[in-house]
């Protein structure tokens, strides 16, 4: 690691209460190198103790650190300073968009954590359910098979970070739609495997609230591809109405 | 219970902001942009042919002012909305059946080249005929 310094100001989102937002400026000497979380931990060490934000893992694993950098929905504990602004530059750091703030830069996840429940959303899905082609992905062509009965099952992408429903241009408007974490949660299951998923889906709040912008695929951390799951899902709606108006359900 | 929390969003605003958004993103802006005007259009359109129903002089006169370079502009707005919106609408429609959603970029490029070309087509037909 180079020791190389840079000189930033960070502006940051702070709101308390009922209190007006007002954004506070901190200029700091940091590594290019180091993450955006790192200087927000600085901040709050050194300069302003009643910072309030939420990490845990620093390493993209807990999904706590989400917030928009630049006005872009970044996990912080892996955003490298070097990535987002230059030496002498700004950085501007704000909450998620689309849940409640909590204070300054912690918000309330709870309508993800809800939707996530809805659909059921599973920790382990079929290894065959994970591949979806996407930019840069190439599912392998043959997912291995077990020997015996069953299915190999692998571990969900998702992080539960929030950065998808932040990023989506209609969350903001509907605050019971169940947003692109929860759709991919429910498209890993597949509606022909889990039935009762169906009518959860398909109705305004679920897959029909959706305008094919891709700003949760683009965001995402975790390669999910909430976007494509999305239009996937809808494929199985549309697949199992019309199976059931020709009877054959 | 608390009362549920007000979230953190500009609301409609949100809709129509292009920072920080991708391709996808601006993608959705233009076409509910399109998607308004051509509906305000609309209405205006039906107000207009009503003047038929006001006789023949009412209507020249409509006809006359219709001429006028800034009407012919904003009819070509309406060509640029229309084309840009019926496409995207396709494109949409598409992926919405899950066809072709690994090229949903590629496919708005496509849609936005289409309708530069069909309205640089259109521009030149209304100024050789005008
Ligand atoms: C040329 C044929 C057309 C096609 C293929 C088409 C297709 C579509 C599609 C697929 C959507 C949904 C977009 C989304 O999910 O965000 C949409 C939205 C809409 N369209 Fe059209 N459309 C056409 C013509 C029109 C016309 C002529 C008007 C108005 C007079 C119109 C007004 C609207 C409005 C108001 C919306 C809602 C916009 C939004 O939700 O952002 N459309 N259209
Ligand atoms: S789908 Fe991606 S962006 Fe959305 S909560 Fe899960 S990991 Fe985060
Ligand atoms: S701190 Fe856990 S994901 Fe960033």
């Amino acid at each position: 690691m180079s020791d190389e310094k840079w000189t930033v100001t960070f502006i940051v989102f702070r709101k308390k209460d009922e209190q007006p937002v007002r954004y506070d400026t901190f200029t700091l000497e940091v590594s290019p190198n180091e993450y955006v979380l790192d200087a927000v931990e600085r901040i709050w060490a050194f300069h302003d103790r009643s910072l309030v934000f939420a990490h845990a893992c620093h390493h993209s694993t807990c999904g706590a650190c989400g917030m928009r950098v630049n006005g872009v929905e970044r996990l912080t504990c892996i955003t490298p300073i070097r990535e987002v602004t230059r030496n002498g530059g700004t950085v501007r750091v704000e909450p998620l968009r689309n849940f409640p703030v909590v204070s300054d830069l912690a918000v309330d996840m709870s309508r993800l954590y809800q939707a996530m429940d809805v659909v059921h959303a599973q920790a382990v899905h079929p290894l065959d359910a994970a591949p979806l082609e996407g930019d840069g992905i190439r599912p392998p062509r043959q997912v291995p098979q077990p020997e015996e009965e069953g299915e190999f099952l692998r571990l969900a992408d998702c992080i539960e970070c929030g950065l998808c429903v932040s990023a989506c241009p209609v969350a903001g408007t509907d605050p019971a739609y169940l947003g692109p974490a929860a759709l991919a949660g429910a498209q890993l299951q597949s509606i022909a495997r889990n039935p009762d998923l169906l009518s959860v889906v398909d109705c305004a709040e679920g897959v029909w609230r959706c305008h094919s912008a891709y700003e949760c695929t683009a965001v995402c951390p975790s390669n999910v591809q909430p976007g494509w799951r999305i239009m996937d899902l809808r494929r199985q709606v549309v697949a199992q109405r019309i199976k059931a108006l020709l009877g054959q359900r | 219970m608390n009362e549920p929390k007000k979230l953190h969003s500009r609301g409609v605003l949100d809709w129509f902001d292009p920072r920080g958004r991708q391709v996808g993103g601006w993608g959705f802006i233009i076409n509910r942009i399109s998607a308004i005007g051509l509906t305000i259009y609309l209405y205006l359109h039906l107000v207009m042919l009503g003047k038929l129903a006001q006789g023949p002089e009412a209507f020249d006169a409509f006809i006359a002012t219709a001429k006028q370079p800034l009407i012919l502009f904003g009819e070509l707005l309406v060509i640029i909305a229309g084309l840009y919106h019926g496409l995207n609408g396709i494109r949409i429609a598409l992926t919405s059946f899950g066809v072709a959603v690994r090229y949903q970029r590629a496919l708005l490029i496509a849609v936005v080249l289409l309708t530069a070309a069909g309205s640089l087509f259109f521009a030149i037909r209304m100024l050789s005929i005008h």
